[in-house]
C-alpha cells in the first residue's frame, strides 16, 4: 500500500508544474472575497458608531500609537517570513519551510498576545465593549481581525505538524498557498485597521 | 536558499525572495510615514487625513502585487477580477452606509 502511495507522490511531483492545483487556490480566494465583505460591514459599523461614546472615552483617549506600531511591525515581519517559507516550499526545501513557518508563527503569536494585552488593559480600566457603541464597534472590528489571525495560527500549527511528520505530500504546497493568501489578506485588513481606526482616531 | 526555480515560476503567482524584499521595504516605508505623521503632529489635521488615506491605498496595492501576487496573466487574472468586484461592493457597503447614517444624523439635529 505504501509503495503505491509513494509512487502516486512521485508521479504527482513530476507533473507538478503542469498541475499546480490552481482551482483549489482560486476557490479559497473566492472565500476570502466573501470574508472581505464581512470586514467591510464591520468597518461600516465602526465608521457609523465611532463618535457615539456615551460620555465615556473616545478614540483619542485610549489609543497608544507606539504600542500599535510594534503590533503592526510584528504582523508585517510575519508576512515577509511567510513569503520566505513559500519560496522554500516551492523549492521543496523542508527544513527551510519549517524554519520560516516557525518564525512566522512566533511573530503572529506576538501580535495576538499584544492585542489580548490591549483588550485586557481596556476592560480592566472599565472600557469594555459594553461601555459605549464606540467601544462595541472597536472590539468587534479589532476582535474579528484577531480571531482570523488566531485561526491562521492554528492552521499554521497543523501544517507545521504535517510537514514534521510526513514532509511534502502531493497537496502540501497547495495548502501552504491557501494559508499564504489568508495570511497576506489579513495583513491587508490590518492596513485598513491601523489607518482608519488607530491613526485617524488619534489625529 | 536558492530562488532559481521560483524565479522561473514568478509569472504563475509565486514570489521570489527579491520580490518579497521589495514589497517588504515599500511596506515598511508606507507604514512608517503615516505613523510618524500622526505621532509627531508635523502637519495640520486635514492634510494628515488625506495623506494617510492615500498611503494606505498605495500600501494595499503594494501588498496585492508583491505578497498576494495579483496580476493580469492568463492564469492569474480571475483572482484580480474577483477582488476588483469585491472592491466595488466594499466601497458601496462602507461608503453608502456612512453617507446614509451621517445624512440621517444631520437631518435629526
Amino acid at each position: 500500500m505504501s509503495t503505491t502511495h509513494m509512487n502516486a507522490h512521485v508521479a504527482h511531483d513530476e507533473h507538478h508544474d503542469h498541475h499546480p492545483a490552481p482551482h483549489n487556490v482560486f476557490g479559497f480566494w473566492l472565500y476570502l472575497m466573501t470574508d472581505c465583505l464581512l470586514f467591510a460591514s464591520v468597518f461600516a459599523t465602526y465608521a457609523v458608531l465611532f463618535m457615539n461614546t456615551a460620555g465615556g472615552v473616545s478614540s483619542k483617549d485610549i489609543f497608544e500609537l507606539d504600542f500599535v506600531l510594534v503590533e503592526t511591525a510584528a504582523l508585517l515581519i510575519s508576512s515577509i517570513t511567510y513569503g520566505f517559507a513559500m519560496v522554500c516550499a516551492h523549492n521543496r526545501n523542508r527544513a527551510g519551510t519549517l524554519l520560516w513557518l516557525f518564525v512566522t508563527f512566533a511573530f503572529g503569536a506576538v501580535f495576538i498576545c499584544m492585542e489580548l494585552y490591549e483588550f485586557h488593559h481596556l476592560i480592566e480600566a472599565g472600557n469594555g465593549p459594553q461601555r459605549s457603541a464606540f467601544l462595541t464597534a472597536f472590539f468587534t472590528l479589532v476582535g474579528t481581525h484577531g480571531l482570523h489571525v488566531t485561526a491562521g495560527l492554528i492552521w499554521m500549527a497543523i501544517l507545521i505538524v504535517e510537514l514534521l511528520k510526513s514532509g511534502f505530500g502531493s497537496r502540501t504546497v497547495t495548502r501552504l498557498s491557501c494559508l499564504s493568501l489568508f495570511w497576506h489578506f489579513l495583513d491587508v485588513v490590518w492596513i485598513c485597521v491601523f489607518t482608519f481606526v488607530y491613526l485617524m482616531g488619534a489625529v | 536558499m536558492s530562488n532559481h526555480s521560483s524565479d522561473s515560476h514568478s509569472t504563475s503567482g509565486h514570489g521570489s525572495v527579491k520580490s518579497y524584499l521589495i514589497g517588504f521595504v515599500l511596506s515598511v516605508i508606507l507604514t512608517g510615514v503615516p505613523f510618524w505623521m500622526v505621532m509627531t503632529h508635523t502637519f495640520a489635521n486635514g492634510p494628515t487625513y488625506i495623506t494617510i488615506i492615500i498611503l494606505a491605498v498605495i500600501q494595499i496595492l503594494v501588498h496585492m502585487k508583491y505578497f498576494l501576487h495579483l496580476n493580469f496573466s492568463e492564469e492569474g487574472k480571475w483572482d484580480t477580477y474577483a477582488i476588483m468586484f469585491a472592491a466595488v461592493i466594499i466601497i458601496m457597503v462602507v461608503g453608502l452606509s456612512t453617507w446614509l447614517m451621517y445624512a440621517a444624523n444631520a437631518m435629526m439635529m
